[in-house]
């Protein structure tokens, strides 16, 4: 593994493991703590919507797509702020005008489309200098976001109506989260695709949650668990020529199985005891 | 004797959603120092008037004073404390944080929490008795303590009136009796506003009770203190009724 270092593309794929590691950790434990687990499958498959609009139109994939899924999150936030019940409704709907807008744009445009494959199942070996530019630049945005505002997200992810009362302007941050939720699932596609995006960004936060005590630690943990996972993932895929997307989710989905074995013989073993 | 303020000021109150007016003319002034209870039946307007206290709604037609100031002015004397059983309790946060959530203001974004902060709201969990579970996870707490922990947090931030919706809900007879012994205790400063279905317990702890069932009836259980301060558990509904029915004014 170590002289294939000296590869560019093997660099690229390293750091950007490790900047969409951060992110996902980030973004995930925010997902999970607010519920929103189906809405990032949502907007995961909604993007599809903006692979179609940036191959029919021949535009850069990442900034497309990042901008239709901005589009559709904004539409997401402003249907629900009154009424989150409608949330499941409102992402199926976009879930599935996302996908049938983005095949048939992918159908009528002549040729054979190899970029659409990567999208579906993630491209980590194939991320260029200026792709991990756009990934650090959103990483220091949502690093800032969150630096600048972590009790107002912890406030309005706990318990809005208090938020609220606080003088917190929490329709504000509910978009905020939202916003930061779909641009990182599109960063994620790139990495290991469309179809295991939501694995990234709850399997090492499920982990993290086992340990944490605060929604900070969680970030941390979930972040330090999907870098180890990345790179091993990545391991595997070299050394053995496997598919990188799938091989890292793979790699966490084993963690999170032995985690939970453990668990379960760690309660069992201290009930007997007492 | 000493002249008491009026603490909450509500006059030719109405509200309605859609086309159907959930409350009607309401008129109700609550002193400082009361404990009054909000009584009523399911759907009768209860929680929707413990919102338009809040602000959480835009009340259609009359006013809503609080120290004799609007509404929007003094709102941050008013403290909230939700139902324990809408408390995500697979959320990773720890009781402290719970507490300082209290403090969320336009200067106070950044991760860390100052010394002041800390010391400020141990003492508030050492009100509800609760200071040696300050760095427990919230989620590892039964219901009575994590009730405990919202009424800490109310106290956090200083608040003159404390609302409270059904405090007691899904809790043993034991936890409710803690819970409303400790509200009682803080009732000697802050005015304190219940909502509650637990007759027979509330009602001997409050001084003044409202009926609402879209339209408000006033009850001054302080005619009927003795009587109030014997019920037990087992005094049934339709009698606690009957007695509330004498105090009403």
């Amino acid at each position: 593994m170590l002289e294939a270092l000296e590869y560019t593309f093997i660099q690229n794929a390293l750091i950007s493991g490790f900047i969409i590691s951060i992110i996902s950790g980030i973004i995930g434990s925010l997902i999970v703590v607010n519920r929103m687990v189906f809405l990032s499958g949502g907007i995961a498959h909604s993007a599809y919507g903006g692979i179609g609009l940036s191959i029919y139109f021949s535009l850069p994939m990442l900034l497309t797509t990042s901008l239709f899924s901005i589009v559709v999150t904004l539409f997401i936030a402003i249907l629900t702020y009154k009424n989150r019940e409608k949330l499941d409704s409102i992402i199926g709907l976009t879930w599935a005008i996302g996908m049938s807008f983005g095949i048939l744009l992918v159908d009528i445009t002549p040729g054979y489309h190899a970029d659409l494959i990567s999208y579906l199942f993630g491209s980590i070996l194939a991320v260029s200098s200026d792709d991990i530019m756009f990934m650090s630049s959103i990483l220091f945005v949502i690093l800032f976001i969150l630096v600048c505002f972590y009790r107002d997200i912890l406030a309005v992810s706990y318990d809005t109506t208090y938020a609220n009362l606080r003088g917190i302007r929490t329709r504000i941050f509910y978009t905020v989260i939202l916003l930061m939720a779909s641009i990182s699932i599109v960063i994620a596609i790139k990495i290991v695709g469309l179809i295991l995006v939501i694995a990234l960004l709850s399997i090492p936060t499920y982990i993290a949650s086992r340990f944490a005590s605060s929604l900070l630690e969680m970030m941390l943990y979930s972040a330090t668990f999907s870098s180890v996972f990345t790179v091993v993932g990545l391991f595997f895929s070299y050394t053995y020529d496997l598919s990188s997307g799938p091989s890292i989710i793979l790699i966490s989905s084993l963690c999170m199985f032995v985690q939970i074995v453990f668990e379960k013989i760690y309660k069992k073993t201290k009930n007997k005891i007492h | 004797m000493q002249t008491l303020n009026n603490a909450i000021d509500i006059k030719d109150l109405y509200f309605k959603y859609d086309e159907e007016f959930v409350l009607k003319n309401i008129n109700l002034k609550v002193k400082e120092k009361d404990f009054l209870t909000i009584l009523g039946p399911n759907g009768g307007g209860k929680s929707t008037l413990i919102k338009l206290i809040l602000g959480i709604e835009k009340l259609h037609k009359g006013s809503i004073n609080i120290f004799n100031k609007a509404l929007l002015k003094e709102r941050q004397h008013i403290a909230y404390v939700p139902q324990n059983t809408n408390v995500n309790t697979h959320f990773p946060i720890k009781v402290l944080e719970v507490v300082m959530m209290a403090q969320n203001c336009m200067k106070k974004r950044f991760f860390f929490y100052s010394k002041d902060e800390k010391i400020e709201a141990l003492n508030a969990l050492k009100k509800v008795n609760m200071q040696e579970y300050a760095n427990k996870k919230m989620g590892e707490l039964s219901g009575g303590q994590r009730q405990k922990v919202l009424i800490a947090r109310a106290l956090f931030g200083n608040a003159k009136i404390i609302l409270l919706d059904e405090p007691t809900s899904s809790l043993d007879i034991l936890s409710c009796e803690q819970i409303y012994k400790i509200l009682k205790k803080l009732n000697a400063c802050i005015t304190i506003i219940v909502i509650s279905h637990d007759l027979s317990l509330v009602l001997k702890y409050a001084n003044k009770a409202v009926y609402i069932n879209k339209e408000l009836s006033f009850h001054d259980l302080s005619k009927m203190k003795d009587e109030f301060a014997n019920l037990n558990s087992n005094t049934c509904e339709i009698e606690l009724l009957q007695m509330l029915g004498r105090c009403k004014c």
